[in-house]
Formats: structure tokens, C-alpha cells, sequence
């Protein structure tokens, strides 16, 4: 079975802060994860290779957990996966 | 006043980044100013630095004897000097499939150029060098000047700061950083969204007051205090008790009570996490009187020239002092119940105030905080 979005963004997560796969959970706070705005900016910035996104400033800033971090990625890849089908 | 400067960027191709608008040095001509042969051995930021330098020296009238120039001291602030012609250089490198770059790429480039330019143009041959803490460069640079004035180490100094961000890696790494504004700086206002980069250079001459008297010119003002401190707690995210110890220690370099500030230029970046923690950190120092103390960002008007802001910033502070009139911040709309400030919205104030302080703080959790007096005749 292919790998969910939300996997990925979990081992993105994982990789970039250098912490275990199994704590990174969907409810985690970016406080449980002891993941302050520097750290933050630099998983955004994983994620958009990860993925091919570009995620824009107003919408890093309303990322206050893994949730709405897994959330906004599958938005963006949506979106792009429908642009590439109309064009 | 109250005019902002803010516009699309014009030096580099702002297409693929996200943020559009810069306050930029606009209509400005090098070959006005340099002779051609003279360009091709200064970044842009090494000319804002001589300018300034040449308006400065003007204005203070100095007349240069051998024994000032021995004993006159150029402390000058960059945070990046001139990393632009490292990027033409490298650009050759890795687009253009050169095997070379321009052989000037390291001179062009080291943030000392600019106080080197100033002390060839001048002959002045007393201490000379640069101070690299990011945003707060010019104000240690100022501070440390002001210091070696006072001291009696240099009998005159020229000091401030320069800066010339708008090249297209430069602005890439800002867009990273997601602080910049996709639209414009407004500074402890509740939708603020980020800083605007800005550019330019502003250079002031120190000498002790008796010393400008003696030679006839009027002070502009009376710089009277330096303080410095670090957060000691991340490279990015301010804790307003490395501001708050900054402030105190102007104040007691000045010997000044907190009642006696009249005025503060704030640092005022127009990003969440700083105009939040300044306000902090101004009122853990002013305590009552902090909701009613005349705060503005100028920043809303010059952008954020990095290296350069304490600078341009010391010089609005300064001239606010000796005109009476208080530069407003630009651009301010909805008040935001986490900066509860006088901030002094979008229009200037005729007010006359006695003492002043200009704060600047650095990522990194550099601060430095200058205090300055109207010089009443």
C-alpha cells in the first residue's frame, strides 16, 4: 500500500527534527514536539520538497500542530493534482 | 512626514518570490557621485557608506588638519556588506559556466569596505573598522564610536551604517525566513504582516561637545548613552529581558532616570514576534508611564535596512529632538492589545522632548540601545 500523506509528513517531520517516527502523532502539539518557529520554517521547507508545494507565508502562519500541518499539505496536493489534470 | 518609501523592488526580478515591495534608494545615479574607475571597486553598499559619510563631514563643516585625521576614528555597521557582488561573482560560477570571477569579488565584498572608502577618502588614518551584528551593526558601530569619543581614545569620529540587500539570493533567503510582508511594514499594528527590507547608508560626526563649540558649529543633538546586551536564548526568537537590560543600561551609561524619555524609535520590525516582545520589554522598563511614552517605528518608512537601521534611525532620532517633532509610524491601522504603546499613528507630532533612545535589536539576540539629548544652546 502506497504511503498516506499524513505518513509522509510525519517522516518529514521526523527526519528534519531528528526525533522518533512514533512520537510524531497526529493530535501532537508543535510544543509537545519542543518544535519552536525556526524549527518550523525548516519542516515547511522540507515539506515543499517533499511534495513540489510552495506554501505561502499566511498559511505557515496558522500551523499551530501536526494536524493543520497534514491538513495544509493534502490541501496544496490536491490542488496541484487538479491543476495538473486541467491543463 | 509620514510618507512612506515603500514600493516594488526595481534592482532584481521579484517574479518567483513571494514578497514584491522594498523601500529602495531610488532615482540614484553612481557616476553623480564617483568617478567610473572609482565604481568599479564599490559595492553599492560601500557608496551609501561614502555618501553619507561626504554629507556628514559637509555638514559638520570639519576641516581636516594631519592631527585630525591621525586621531578621528570610522566605525562603521554592515550586516552584509557587499554580498551582492559575491552573487555576480558566483552567479558566473554556477549559471554562466565561467571558471572565474571578477577579481575584485573579495574586496567588493568584505563588510569592511566601506569604512576602508571613507578613511581613503579622507585621509583619516585614526582607528577604523566595522561592526557585523546583523540589525543591530550601526548602533554598536555608533555606540562604540561614542565610547571612544568620550573616552578621549579618538578626538573625532564618523560612524553609522550602510546596506544594500536587494539582490536576488538575498531576497530569497528573506522570503525563507517567512518574515517579510507581502504588502507593506506596519509596525505594532494588529495586521501587521512582516518587515519591508529596505536600503541605504546615514553616517553621524561625534566630537565632544566643547570641541564643536570651540569651532563654531551647532550640535545637531548630544549623544549621551550606550547600552548593549544579549537574550542568551535563540538565534531567532526574541525574550524581551535581553531588550529590557539594553534599554536599562543606555540609561545608566546616560545616568538618566526613565522618566526623563521623551521619545523612543523603536526597533519596530513590524513582525509578530518582535513589536510584541519590544512592547514587553518597554514597559518592564517604563512600568505606568509605558501606555503614554511617544514610541514609533520608522521602519514603516525606510524599510528595514538591516546594518544601516540604527543608523538612519539614530539620525531620525536625532532630528526629531532637534525640530520638536516626532516621526510617526507609518501605516498603522488597529491597535493590538499585545503592544500597548503610544505609537504615535501615521501622523508626526510637534513635541519638543529633552532625551530620546533609539533601540535596535539583532537576530541572534544582539541588542543595542543608544540615548541621545536635544542640545539647547
Amino acid at each position: 500500500m502506497p504511503e498516506t500523506i499524513e505518513q509522509r509528513v510525519f517522516k518529514v517531520i521526523a527526519k528534519n527534527q531528528r526525533i522518533p517516527l512514533e512520537k510524531v502523532m497526529i493530535d501532537s502539539s508543535f510544543e509537545d514536539l519542543s518544535i519552536d518557529s525556526i524549527d518550523s520554517i525548516n519542516i515547511l521547507f522540507d515539506l515543499e520538497s517533499e511534495f513540489e508545494i510552495e506554501i505561502n507565508d499566511e498559511q505557515a502562519r496558522q500551523i499551530p500542530r501536526v494536524r493543520e500541518m497534514v491538513e495544509g499539505v493534502i490541501l496544496l496536493v490536491n490542488a496541484k493534482e487538479k491543476a495538473s489534470h486541467e491543463s | 512626514m509620514g510618507e512612506s518609501g515603500i514600493g516594488p523592488i526595481q534592482q532584481a526580478d521579484v517574479s518567483t518570490i513571494r514578497f514584491k515591495n522594498g523601500a529602495e534608494v531610488r532615482g540614484y545615479d553612481p557616476e553623480q557621485y564617483f568617478q567610473p574607475k572609482h565604481l568599479g571597486f564599490m559595492d553599492r553598499f560601500a557608496q551609501f557608506a561614502v555618501i553619507a559619510a561626504r554629507e556628514a563631514v559637509k555638514m559638520a563643516g570639519v576641516e581636516w588638519t594631519p592631527e585630525l585625521q591621525d586621531s578621528t576614528a570610522i566605525v562603521t555597521g554592515s550586516c552584509i556588506g557587499g554580498r551582492g557582488s559575491d552573487e555576480t561573482g558566483y552567479r558566473e560560477l554556477f549559471t554562466n559556466n565561467r571558471n572565474r570571477v571578477h577579481p575584485l569579488t573579495i574586496p567588493l565584498s568584505m563588510e569592511n569596505a566601506g569604512a576602508s572608502h571613507i578613511s581613503i577618502e579622507f585621509g583619516i588614518q585614526g582607528p577604523t573598522f566595522t561592526i557585523s551584528t546583523a540589525c543591530s551593526s550601526a548602533s554598536h558601530a555608533i555606540g562604540q564610536a561614542f565610547w571612544m569619543v568620550r573616552s578621549g581614545a579618538a578626538s573625532m569620529a564618523i560612524t553609522g551604517g550602510s546596506e544594500a540587500p536587494m539582490f536576488y539570493g538575498g531576497l530569497k533567503a528573506w522570503e525563507a525566513m517567512r518574515v517579510v510582508s507581502s504588502d507593506t511594514c506596519r509596525p505594532f499594528s494588529a495586521d501587521r504582516s512582516g518587515m519591508i527590507l529596505g536600503e541605504g547608508g546615514a553616517m553621524l560626526v561625534l566630537e565632544p561637545l566643547e570641541t564643536a563649540l570651540a569651532r563654531g558649529v551647532q550640535p545637531l543633538a548630544e549623544i549621551v548613552g550606550l547600552g548593549m546586551s544579549s537574550d542568551a536564548f535563540h538565534l531567532i526568537q526574541p525574550k524581551y529581558t535581553g531588550p529590557e537590560k539594553a534599554m536599562r543600561a543606555a540609561l545608566r551609561d546616560a545616568r538618566l532616570n526613565p522618566e526623563e524619555i521623551g521619545y523612543i524609535n523603536a526597533h519596530g520590525t513590524a513582525t509578530g514576534a518582535n513589536d510584541q516582545m519590544e512592547a514587553q520589554a518597554i514597559h518592564a522598563v517604563f512600568g505606568e508611564r509605558a501606555g503614554s511614552l511617544p514610541v514609533s517605528s520608522t521602519k514603516s518608512m525606510h524599510g528595514h535596512t538591516l546594518g544601516a537601521a540604527g543608523a538612519i534611525e539614530a539620525v531620525a532620532t536625532v532630528l526629531a529632538l532637534r525640530d520638536g517633532v516626532l516621526p510617526p509610524t507609518a501605516n498603522y491601522s488597529k491597535p493590538d492589545p499585545d503592544c500597548v504603546l503610544d505609537v504615535i499613528p501615521n501622523v508626526a507630532r510637534k513635541l519638543a522632548v529633552e532625551f530620546a533612545l533609539s533601540n535596535s535589536f539583532a537576530f541572534g539576540g544582539l541588542n543595542a540601545v543608544l540615548a541621545f539629548r536635544a542640545y539647547r544652546s
